[in-house]
């Protein structure tokens, strides 16, 4: 710094005698109010350091005279949200399926709390809108594996299919290419059977009889007589208009081929039963719940 | 009028020699002001503390009537009820937020029917703007909020200080005990009123009886402190300290209207055709029997001193004129005991004084082509407001077509569409309706959430004053139906057969 402060000629302003490329830099103090302004904030700083969680230690970090914790704050948090709902969550909490459906109110409730529920758990699997995707159901329509009454669906959340609950549902397709017991001209055969069905069109030279012989022999244990599905092992109604993988032929010996088995995940661990019940409603309302 | 500029004059004269371009440069240059001699320049200007004196007379009568009527009503209106039966509040004016509903007496508004809302607010511009064009700024004299309660507060000072002359001593004076004694007892009174003030803001969003008791017994919601802690700071500030800054430098209409207002509307006028040249009475009278013209004004500054913007309306209108008329009121008093004709200062018009001094009868035009349009535009908003609410309907009904999905395909082969319905009963009473639905041939409606009845009706029962959301499922049992078909919902009244209709579509795969 300069014994003597430069001034600068244009300005008329003294320098600070920082000087960049010939740029000097003009000395323009701040307010005064400003600067005890700033004080203040350090002053408020150190109180801060004192009551609040600030600094880091090697493995914590200083907890704060308040006592203030993220952990508690979310419970704070989810207390005052219970209180918000008051009542009619503990309505909720202890009203059987069959009363929530008959009380229009608590099921606007219950409703309205599944659609944040499905969001958050459901959501990337079924879709948004529940409209599910390759292998996994469209919970809009009136096709169910599992059943679409308000028990069946609760069940079907709580203990989920193949994700290793005891009481959820177990059943599966299996491989019958991969495991030899059809030979790739029978799985050719029994598909188009299927496709014929529904009334989809089936290959030229398709022997009817013959698939049907297939059919009865392999696949109407689970799918039945009739190819209508059983529910109690999520065999799909093969002569309906909506199919689970697709309608395509390839897509079906892909099925015969390796088998199908698309897990849902047991919710009953991971969701409290009013969540539960929640969801079930919810599903039950987008438009295929059975009575 | 507006005399064109020197300048100006000098450009559009044609000159006798065209002049060289470098002539014309040099005549357009903008020649810069030289510096401030001293940065220290102030930007404001200070504040002149105004004093203003009593007075008494028509004006002040007239202000007196307009503050007694409007803090009448501002302060009692939450307490007035009005019978809306069982399912809504008694009180005659409310402004419920967590209802989400707006009582004036007989009218109930909805949050959707804020148009009211603008209706209300185009009506107070153009009740303003006709004021204004009739008479000048009658709202700023005697019904703005800022001079009434400031109008409040100087009688209030006036009471505990004393009046003008009384007041200018004491505060050029060093301070005793009876000047501490009295101006905390000025703020005191002051803090009251404001206080006051901002108490029955409050009262206007919940059940008036109900919240002074709770407020009586700290009971209330904080947020009705918060306010009234808010409104007790602004009343106390503007209309104790601010005063007629708030006209000179806060609000926007004396600058509105001073661009609106034309050389017809009646304004504060000080006569300078009677009252100049100004004269005492004694040298008035020796002029005047010499034959030579003298004033009425005697340049006793009454008007000056009552005035509590602090403006010489000798001096012409101005943005610190709130032409509340209290000079007017000042001047007749000394005119009276002089003897002379009252309305040296009166409401009249430049035009007038003009008029009067070329000898000719001055006139009042008060029907012009804007006192008859605002007056249209008056009729007009005001008559469509009062006809669309003397003809709203009891109920209504939206529909929102699920986004998500667009469709469903069932097993059958059939398409199924969801959407949301929002039933609305405006009335106080509940309702029972019946959902009717056409554009679709061979269709099955379901409405979930809407359990089965006793009576096994698809009725849906909406509360008093209420509003219901159904999800509604309609499946077309058809040929494949066209991807995009109108459809129409139809919302009826069991009771009465009112009836209201909503449209929307139904959507189905594209047929390959």
């Amino acid at each position: 710094m300069a014994d003597t402060q430069e001034v600068d000629k244009l300005t008329g302003t003294a320098t600070t005698g920082h000087e960049w490329d010939g740029i000097k830099e003009l000395n323009t103090p701040l307010p005064r109010w400003w600067v005890w302004m700033f004080y203040a904030t350090i002053v408020w700083s150190v109180g801060y350091w004192i009551v609040y969680p600030a600094w880091p230690l090697l493995t914590s970090a200083t907890e704060g005279t308040f006592g203030w914790h993220t952990r508690s704050a979310v419970v704070a948090d989810l207390a005052e949200l219970k209180a918000i709902r008051g009542p009619i969550a503990d309505k909720l909490a202890k009203a059987s399926l069959q009363e929530i459906a008959t009380d229009p109110q608590l099921l606007d409730f219950a409703r309205a709390q599944g659609k944040t529920a499905f969001a958050d758990n459901c959501a990337p699997c079924h879709g948004a809108g529940g409209i599910g995707g390759k292998g996994y159901p469209d919970l809009n329509d009136d096709d169910w594996l599992w059943g679409g009454k308000l028990e069946d669906i609760e069940k079907t959340i709580r203990h989920g299919a193949r994700g290793g609950d005891d009481d959820g549902h177990q059943g599966r397709m299996p491989a019958f290419g991969r495991d030899g017991m059809l030979k790739p001209v029978e799985m050719s055969t029994v598909a188009d059977y299927v496709r014929s069905l529904s009334g989809l069109p089936t290959e030229k030279g398709f022997d009817a009889a013959a698939g049907k012989k297939i059919f009865a022999d392999n696949c109407a244990t689970c799918h039945g007589d009739n190819a209508r599905g059983n529910r109690d092992v999520g065999a799909p109604n093969l002569t309906d208009k909506l199919w689970f993988y697709g309608s395509d032929k390839k897509t079906i010996m892909e099925g015969l081929q390796n088998g199908r088995g698309g897990v849902m995940p047991a919710w009953g661990g991971r969701l409290d039963d009013t969540t539960i019940k929640a969801l079930t409603v919810y599903v039950h309302g987008l438009g295929g719940g059975e009575k | 009028m507006i005399a064109p500029s020197a300048g100006t004059v000098e450009l559009t004269r044609a000159p006798a020699e065209a002049p060289s371009l470098t002539q014309l440069v040099a005549a357009a240059e903008v020649k810069a002001a030289p510096p401030p001699p001293d940065d220290d320049i102030p930007l404001y200007a200070p504040r002149r503390k105004l004093y203003p004196q009593s007075v008494s007379g028509t004006f002040r009568r007239i202000k007196w009537a307009a503050l007694i009527v409007g803090m009448a009503i501002y302060y009692l209106l939450p307490f007035a009820r009005w019978d809306r039966g069982p399912f809504a509040p008694h009180q005659a004016v409310l402004i419920d937020f967590p209802n989400r509903r707006f009582y004036f007496f007989f009218i109930e508004i909805w949050p959707q029917e804020v148009y009211y809302v603008t209706g209300l607010l185009i009506l107070a511009a153009m009740v303003l703007f006709l004021m204004n064009a009739l008479a000048g700024r009658v709202w700023c004299g005697y019904l703005c909020p800022q001079t009434v309660w400031t109008d409040l507060f100087y009688a209030i000072e006036r009471l505990i200080e004393g009046d003008r002359r009384e007041r200018m001593q004491r505060d050029s004076k060093a301070w005793t005990l009876d000047t501490w004694l009295r101006k905390s007892v000025k703020h005191f009174l002051w803090l009251m009123i404001a206080w006051w003030t901002g108490g029955a803001w409050v009262l206007y969003f919940a059940d008036a009886p109900t919240l002074v008791k709770e407020l009586a017994f700290g009971t209330a919601p904080f947020i009705a402190y918060l306010w009234i802690g808010i409104l007790t700071f602004t009343t106390y500030t503007l209309a104790g300290h601010m005063r007629e800054q708030v006209c000179y430098y806060m609000c926007p209409w004396p600058r509105i209207q001073a661009a609106l207002t034309d050389e017809y509307a009646l304004n504060v006028t000080y006569r300078y055709d009677r009252g100049e040249p100004r004269c005492s009475v004694k040298k008035a009278e020796t002029l005047r029997t010499r034959g030579e013209a003298a004033g009425d004004c005697v340049e006793c500054m009454q008007c000056v001193n009552v005035c509590p913007g602090g403006v010489d309306i000798r001096e012409g209108a101005s943005l610190g004129c709130i032409q509340c008329g209290l000079c007017i009121d000042a001047c007749d008093n000394v005119m009276a005991k002089l003897g002379r004709p009252k309305g040296l200062i009166a409401y009249d018009t430049d035009v007038n004084i003009k008029r009067r001094m070329e000898g000719k009868e001055p006139f009042f035009k008060l029907v012009r082509v804007r006192t008859v349009l605002y007056s249209a535009i008056i009729a007009f908003a005001g008559g469509l407001m009062i006809y669309t609410l003397a003809t709203r309907e009891g109920e209504g009904i939206s529909v929102i077509h699920d986004r998500n999905p667009m469709f469903t395909r069932l097993s059958d082969g059939s398409v199924r569409n969801g959407y949301t319905i929002r039933i609305v009963n405006k009335q106080l009473k509940a309702r029972e309706f019946a959902l009717g639905f056409s554009g679709l041939p061979a269709t099955l409606i379901d409405l979930v959430g809407v359990p089965p009845r006793a009576d096994d009706q698809p009725w849906i029962d909406v509360g008093p004053d209420q509003t219901r959301e159904i999800r509604v499922m309609v499946t077309d049992y058809g040929l494949p139906p066209p991807p995009k078909t109108q459809i129409v919902f139809r919302l009826t009244d069991i009771a009465t057969g009112q009836q209201a209709i909503t449209r929307d579509h139904f959507f189905a795969p594209e047929v390959k």
